[in-house]
């Protein structure tokens, strides 16, 4: 059963992907992801999980491993308030799906880690499976979300280019 | 309102008409990569995608972070960052010249008008020149590089508005972290922030650089500064192109007066930021009695010719403190180069100083010379996360290079006006 991984403090691209490792290939890299902060995560983390994170998610570099490595690891949807420029765009582009979410929600009290969860990405809807709580988060602007269920920018490209034909 | 912002993104989208949030499609006039993000990256999506790049021209490639390669996977990175480089006929390549972002304008390639991506974080470094430049990830830039184009959301702009002038031994550093601290590092809202008013107009353009390069720690995707002659200046004497249109680029407006948020340098004080964010900055004179093991004058943010000048200035027939090291990571070749011929590199060397490659190096966290477990540094990087420099127990304090060649002097953190006099 897929679980919620509340995140305290500010998550930089540092702490999701360490510089030294970034040399790595992922799956390296991927087993030391978060371990400043949760050392737990990388070795528990399982398909389908949620994160939850506090305002400004993935500040720091423009290191795009910072958003692979979470997709790497099966996590379903990052959720946070707000998230840095960069980071958000990065996680579209690779098909992790990123969500804001209204900052009062944050104090929903089932809403901790370790709770269980279903996440839908079609409602963007989050539902606390302790007490059937369900969050409905804010929706994807228009192509953004087509080019999410693409599986990313580049999946997208190839279907374009598919259909205007090769350039070489 | 009409930003500088919206003029910028109006010429890249061909969309006369923009407000904030708008959506919009733009034409990418140049994009820079490095060896860390770039062909490494971009090349298995671009052959996934069956597409050469779309513009060899508009393509500036910079090795500066596994410089100097020093094992196997790093030397077996740049053979092949040199490989794609020739694959795709790419002419403007700086192989171990220094950092990106101040090599690719003292190279010409950044003038007022233009919109560019870069493949690296402080990209918006490029915003000094009143160009609209911002970084992207290594997905995003193959997209680019196979279609010259990239989505962008409408930016607001929040107006940075200086007045009066920087006190002597005061920075553009200084003035960063002040903001740092004030609007927080999330506090730029991924928007568009624009440095303006009498106090940005007078810095030189490697000042002005270092407002641009940390709008990435105020949270901004741009930080743009309306071009002037200093501009001008600058980049006819680098070889690029002024367009003859530039003065329409000089606007310096908000979205709306609530985006405007007004800073005094007359009394602003050397700025130190504590572990583990650069919001975390007091004046200098708060941190009493402590000490560190590094002192590091690096980066693109602080080791440019002018912050080398900066450091000479505070270490000239003074040495620094027994029981810690000074190292120098000049920005670039050029920047050091020039800075031998002036005797600055002399005086640095004489002070104690150790000497580190062009390169991005200890600031993120890159080499051998990364910080070990429990250091502490004192740096005029950009930069202070958790373990971004080096071991997860190492910390980090962020300050001008004046503050820290005076640290460097004393061992212990340091006002610099206490050795130079105010």
């Amino acid at each position: 059963m897929p679980r919620l991984w509340r995140l305290e403090g500010t998550i930089d691209t540092d702490v999701l992907a360490p510089g030294y490792y970034m040399k790595s290939p992922l799956p390296e890299l991927a087993k030391h992801c978060l371990e400043a902060v949760r050392s737990d995560f990388s070795h528990s983390v399982n398909q389908g999980d949620v994160i939850l994170a506090n305002a400004n998610m993935g500040v720091g570099s423009s290191r795009e491993q910072a958003a692979e490595v979470l997709k790497y690891l099966g996590i379903a949807a990052v959720i946070a308030p707000s998230f840095a420029g960069i980071f958000y765009r990065n996680a579209i582009n690779l098909g992790l799906p990123v969500f804001t979410i209204d900052e009062v929600l944050m104090d929903i009290p089932t809403l901790v880690d370790g709770a269980k969860v279903k996440f839908d990405f079609d409602t963007a809807e989050l539902q606390i499976l302790d007490d059937a709580t369900s969050i409905s988060l804010i929706p994807f602007p228009g192509f953004l979300k087509e080019l999410i269920l693409d599986g990313g920018l580049v999946p997208h490209l190839e279907k374009r280019f598919q259909t205007e034909g090769s350039s070489i | 309102m009409v930003t500088l912002a919206k003029k910028l993104l109006s010429k890249a989208s061909g969309q006369s008409k923009l407000t904030a949030g708008d959506i919009i499609i733009c034409d990418v006039d140049l994009a820079m990569i490095h060896d860390s993000g770039g062909p490494r990256r971009v090349k298995p999506i671009l052959e996934r995608l069956n597409r050469k790049v779309w513009d060899k021209n508009k393509i500036v490639v910079v090795t500066d972070h596994y410089v100097p390669a020093d094992s196997d996977e790093t030397r077996a990175i740049q053979a092949l960052t040199k490989k794609w480089v020739k694959d795709q006929s790419i002419e403007n390549f700086y192989d171990e010249q220094g950092i990106c972002h101040v090599v690719l304008p003292e190279r010409g390639h950044l003038t007022p008008g233009i919109f560019c991506v870069g493949g690296d974080s402080h990209s918006p470094t490029g915003g000094a020149f009143g160009a609209y430049m911002f970084g992207i990830g290594a997905t995003e830039m193959a997209g680019v590089l196979a279609t010259g184009s990239i989505w962008i959301q409408t930016p607001e702009t929040i107006l940075m508005s200086w007045k009066n002038q920087l006190p002597e031994y005061v920075t553009a550093k200084d003035m960063m972290l002040a903001m740092c601290s004030k609007i927080g590092m999330g506090g730029g809202r991924y928007q568009a922030i624009q440095y303006a008013g009498e106090t940005i107009r007078s810095l030189p353009m490697q000042e002005r650089m270092t407002l641009s390069n940390m709008a990435a720690e105020l949270g901004a995707q741009v930080g743009l500064i309306a071009p002037d002659e200093t501009t001008i200046a600058y980049v006819e004497a680098a070889g690029g192109q002024v367009p003859e249109n530039w003065r329409d680029f000089q606007i310096e407006t908000a979205e709306k007066p609530s985006n405007i948020i007004n800073f005094d340098a007359t009394n602003l004080s050397p700025q130190i930021a504590a572990p583990h964010s650069p919001a975390n900055a007091d004046d200098a004179s708060e941190f009493r009695n402590i000490g560190f093991d590094v002192a590091y004058i690096g980066a693109c943010t602080g080791a440019k010719y002018i912050d080398l000048v900066a450091a000479a200035k505070v270490l000239r027939g003074r040495h620094i403190a027994n029981g810690i090291t000074l190292k120098v990571a000049p920005a670039s070749l050029r920047d050091q180069n020039r800075a031998k011929d002036d005797g600055i590199m002399q005086v640095l060397q004489d002070a104690g100083a150790e000497f580190l490659s062009n390169s991005c190096g200890i600031c993120a966290g890159y080499g051998e010379d990364r910080l070990g477990e429990n250091q502490v540094c004192i740096s005029s990087t950009a930069r202070n996360f958790k373990g971004r420099m080096g071991a997860q127990t190492s910390a980090v304090y962020l300050a001008s290079p004046y503050t820290v060649a005076a640290s460097a002097v004393t061992g212990t953190l340091t006002d610099p006006r206490l050795l130079l006099g105010e």
